[in-house]
C-alpha cells in the first residue's frame, strides 16, 4: 500500500480541478493578451477562476488579487516592493516577523538586511507561536511591515492572525500574512483579518504546481518584482498561465468550500488524531507543540531515539512519505529553523517527524500507516545508541 | 553552478547498494554485555562518541584480548541517518580480528571506501561524509579507553577537512608548491572541502576554528612574504635574476639599461620613451612602452629602433623580453 502523509509539502492535484485545466493545454490555448478569438476564448474561464479566488478568501471587488507562479514570488513582491516602497523612498525601516517563517520570507528578509533594513525576528512560545503582543511591543515609528505567518507548515500551529491585523491596523503599519499553509485547512477571511497583504501557493491546497496568488488590500501599494508586459494590471508582467490558473481557481473553491472545511474539520482532524494517538502510545513520544490550536491535518511528533531520517528512510520502504526537517534529511544540512525555534529542547531538532494528511487520505491508509510506523520505531529504538531499550516496557505499545 | 547542480534530486538516490544493505540490515548493531567478555576472556570496552542533541552518536562497544591487544569482537549502537548507521556497521567490522593499534588507523576514508559499490563511485552523496567521521573519532574513544589515554593522543596532525581526512600541514604544502589561488584548486588537489563543505568558510553544517578560505588567504601572504624577502635578499647581495625579482625591482632594472644604453641614442634624434607596464606572459617578459618627442610617429619605432631596443634588453637584462610599443 502506498500511503503519502507529506501534504505539507504538496498535494496531489484533485482530479476534478485537472478535469477543468485539460482543454487549455490543446483546445483552448491562444494568448490570453491576443484579440483573436483563441486568446479571447480563454477569458470567461480566467475570470471564472478569479471569482473563485475572490470568493475563497472573502477579497472585496476593489481589492487585487495577482497571479503569480507560487507563495514564494508573492511573498518576495510584498517584501521587497515595500523595501522599495516605504524604506528606499521614507524614513521607514524596520521590518517585523518571526523565526518559524518560510525561507521565502526569513531569506528575503536576510537580503534586506544587507541593504540596511532593521529586521525583529519574534520568537515563537513552547506552543509554537506568537502572541499578538509581542508585535504590539516591538512596532515602532520605523516599522514599515509586519509579516506573519497564517498557519506554520511543520507544526501547523495556527497564529493570531486577526490580533495582529487590528494592532498593525491600529498603528498604521502594513501587514502581510503567508497563508499557504491555512487555506484549504482552516478558513481563511481577508475582511475579518485586516490583512493587507496574503500570499498562497495553489499546489499546496489540490492545484497545480507553478502557481500562486497575492492578496492586496485596496489602496496599499503594490510594485512590481517583474517588469514586462501590461499583464495583471501592470502589477505582475509576463504571460498568465491559464491552465494553471484555472486550476487553481477550481482548486480554491473546492478547497473553499463549507462542506470542504467541515470535511478537514472533523473527518481529517479525526483521522490525524488516531493516527497521532496510536504514536503517541508508545513511550517518550510528545507532539511538538503541543495539540492546541493548529491546522486539523498536521501533527509533528518526537520519537525519542529514534533520528528522523532513519524514521522516513523504514517508513519509505513500506509506501509511506513522510517528513522530517532535521538536519540530515535536507540538502543543506542545516537543521530546520522551526525546531531550533522551541529552543529548550534541541534533541527534538533531530527527532522530529511531520505526518501531514489530505482530504484524499482514508481510514485504511491510517491504520497501515500506524502499524508500518510502530515497527519502525522498534527496529530503530533496537539500533538506537540513544535510547534506552527495554523491550518490556514496549510491549503493550508495541 | 553546472548543470546538475541545478535540479537537485533526492539523496537517498546516492546511496550505494551497500549503504542500503547495511541500513536495512546492519550485521554488527547491538551490545557486548560484561558476560559475553568474560565468556571470550576479554576486556570490555564502551566508547560514546557524539549526542542526540547534535543529530549523531554513536557507541562502540569491543573485547578485547588483553594477551594480545586484539579486538575479538566489535558492536554498535547509532542515533543517526542511514548512512551513520551503515557507516558505524561498517566501522565495527573493519575492526574485528585487528589489535587496538591497528584499528585507530582506520579512517573514515577507509569506512567510506568499505561502503563502495565500485572502487570509482562514492558510497554516500558529498554532504553525508561527515556522518562516517564519527566511526573514525569513536574509535579513538574506545583505544583511548583501553589504553587510559586522551583520543587526542592518536591524533598526530590538526586535521582540518574531517571527511577527507587533510590535515593542515598538507593544505600549506600543497599551496606552496602548487602556486594555489583558489579553494576550488585546493579542493581539486587535496579532495579537502569535497565532502559536507564545513571546512571551506563560516556558516557551513559545523563550525571550524579554522577553515580553508583563511588558510588559503594565510599562506598566500606567507608566500608572498618569502618572496619579497627572498628577492631583497638577492637584490642586497647583488644576485637577483630578473625572474626572481619583483615588479618594482624589474622596472628598475630596465629603466637603469633604458637610461644608460638607449635613452643617449633617443634623445640625440631629439625623441625618448618611457615603461608603461612590464607584464608576466611566461616565458616571456612583456614591456610596453610608449615613444615620446619625434620618436612617436617615427616610422622606424615598430622596426629597426625597436629591435634595438628589445636586443639590448635580452642582452643586458633577460632574454625572454619582449617590448611592446603603444
Amino acid at each position: 500500500m502506498e500511503v503519502y502523509l507529506d501534504n505539507n509539502a504538496t498535494t496531489m492535484v484533485d482530479p476534478k480541478v485537472f478535469e477543468e485545466m485539460k482543454p487549455f493545454f490543446c483546445d483552448i490555448y491562444g494568448n490570453p493578451n491576443s484579440l483573436h478569438r483563441f486568446g479571447a476564448g480563454t477569458h470567461p474561464k480566467m475570470v471564472e477562476a478569479l471569482n473563485f479566488l475572490y470568493e475563497g478568501i472573502n477579497a472585496a471587488d476593489e481589492d487585487d488579487i495577482i497571479i503569480t507562479a507560487n507563495a514564494t514570488e508573492s511573498i518576495n513582491t510584498v517584501i521587497k516592493g515595500v523595501w522599495i516602497d516605504k524604506i528606499l523612498n521614507g524614513d521607514k525601516k524596520h521590518i517585523i516577523t518571526t523565526e518559524v517563517e518560510h525561507p521565502a520570507v526569513t531569506a528575503a528578509c536576510r537580503f534586506l538586511q544587507s541593504q540596511g533594513v532593521a529586521v525583529t525576528y519574534l520568537g515563537v512560545n513552547a506552543e509554537g507561536t506568537i502572541d499578538a503582543q509581542q508585535v504590539k511591543d516591538c512596532i515602532k515609528d520605523e516599522t514599515a511591515l509586519v509579516s506573519v505567518m497564517w498557519a506554520n507548515n511543520e507544526t501547523g500551529k495556527i497564529f493570531p492572525i486577526k490580533e495582529i491585523g487590528q494592532i498593525c491596523r491600529d498603528a498604521g503599519v502594513l501587514f502581510h500574512t503567508d497563508a499557504t499553509q491555512a487555506i484549504g485547512k482552516i478558513p481563511v477571511d481577508v475582511q475579518d483579518c485586516n490583512v493587507d497583504y496574503l500570499s498562497f501557493s495553489a499546489h499546496k491546497f489540490h492545484g497545480p504546481k507553478g502557481i500562486g496568488g497575492l492578496y492586496v488590500r485596496k489602496s496599499c501599494a503594490l510594485t512590481p518584482l517583474l517588469h514586462g508586459g501590461e499583464q495583471m494590471g501592470g502589477l505582475r508582467a509576463g504571460t498568465v498561465d491559464v491552465a494553471s490558473m484555472v486550476g487553481m481557481g477550481w482548486a480554491m473553491k473546492l478547497a473553499t468550500s463549507t462542506m470542504a472545511l467541515a470535511y478537514e474539520k472533523n473527518h481529517i482532524s479525526k483521522l490525524r488524531d488516531k493516527l497521532e494517538s496510536a504514536i503517541l502510545e508508545l513511550p517518550d513520544t510528545i507532539v511538538i507543540g503541543g495539540t492546541e490550536n493548529r491546522t486539523p491535518n498536521t501533527t509533528l511528533i518526537s520519537i525519542r531515539g529514534v533520528e528522523g531520517e532513519s524514521m522516513l528512510w523504514d517508513l519509505n520502504q513500506k509506501g509511506i512519505g513522510a517528513s522530517t526537517g532535521s538536519a540530515c534529511a535536507s540538502e543543506d544540512l542545516e537543521a530546520n529553523p522551526v525546531m531550533n525555534a522551541f529552543g529548550s529542547d534541541s534533541e527534538l531538532a533531530h527527532t522530529g517527524v511531520r505526518f501531514s494528511l489530505s482530504r484524499f487520505t482514508t481510514e485504511e491508509q491510517i491504520d497501515y500507516a500506524i502499524e508500518v510506523i510502530k515497527n519502525a520505531v522498534t527496529r530503530l529504538r533496537g539500533i538506537s545508541s540513544s535510547y534506552a531499550y527495554a523491550p518490556a516496557s514496549h510491549a503493550s505499545g508495541l | 553552478m553546472a548543470k546538475n547542480d541545478l535540479i537537485s534530486g533526492s539523496i537517498w538516490d546516492e546511496y550505494s547498494n551497500q549503504v542500503v544493505e547495511r541500513m536495512n540490515n546492519p550485521k554488527h548493531q547491538g551490545e557486548i554485555t560484561e558476560e559475553r567478555a568474560k565468556e571470550l576472556n576479554a576486556k570490555l570496552i564502551i566508547a560514546d562518541f557524539g549526542a542526540e542533541s547534535c543529530g549523531d552518536a554513536v557507541r562502540l562497544y569491543w573485547a578485547v584480548d588483553e594477551s594480545n591487544d586484539k579486538i575479538l569482537e566489535s558492536k554498535f549502537k547509532s542515533f543517526g541517518c542511514g548512512t551513520a548507521i551503515a557507516s558505524s556497521d561498517v566501522m565495527a567490522e573493519l575492526c574485528v580480528g585487528k589489535t587496538v593499534d591497528e584499528a585507530v588507523k582506520i579512517t573514515n576514508i577507509d569506512v567510506e571506501h568499505a561502503l563502495r559499490d565500485n572502487p570509482d563511485t562514492p558510497a554516500v552523496p558529498p554532504q553525508k561524509m561527515h556522518c562516517s567521521v564519527m566511526a573514525y573519532d569513536v574509535i579513538k574513544k574506545a583505544a583511548g579507553e583501553y589504553k587510559g589515554v586522551d583520543m587526542e593522543s592518536f591524533e598526530e596532525e590538526e586535521i582540518i577537512c574531517e571527511c577527507a581526512r587533510v590535515s593542515l600541514a598538507t593544505l600549506k604544502e600543497v599551496i606552496k608548491l602548487n602556486d594555489l589561488k583558489t579553494v576550488e584548486e585546493i579542493t581539486d588537489f587535496t579532495k579537502a572541502g569535497a565532502f559536507c563543505k564545513s571546512c571551506i568558510k563560516p556558516g557551513g553544517h559545523e563550525e571550524k576554528d579554522i577553515y580553508l578560505v583563511d588558510i588559503l588567504k594565510d599562506t598566500r601572504a606567507s608566500m608572498e612574504e618569502e618572496k619579497l624577502k627572498t628577492a631583497a635578499d638577492a637584490s642586497a647581495s647583488g644576485q637577483a635574476s630578473f625572474d626572481k625579482m619583483t615588479l618594482v625591482q624589474r622596472i628598475k632594472a630596465v629603466d637603469s639599461v633604458i637610461d644608460s644604453d638607449i635613452r643617449p641614442m633617443l634623445v640625440m634624434d631629439g625623441g625618448d620613451m618611457e615603461i608603461i607596464d612590464i607584464k608576466e606572459n611566461l616565458p616571456h617578459y612583456d614591456i610596453y612602452i610608449r615613444y615620446l618627442g619625434s620618436c612617436s610617429g617615427c616610422a622606424s619605432g615598430s622596426t629597426g629602433t625597436l629591435y634595438a631596443i628589445e636586443s639590448v634588453l635580452q642582452q643586458k637584462v633577460d632574454e625572454n623580453i619582449r617590448v611592446l610599443p603603444i
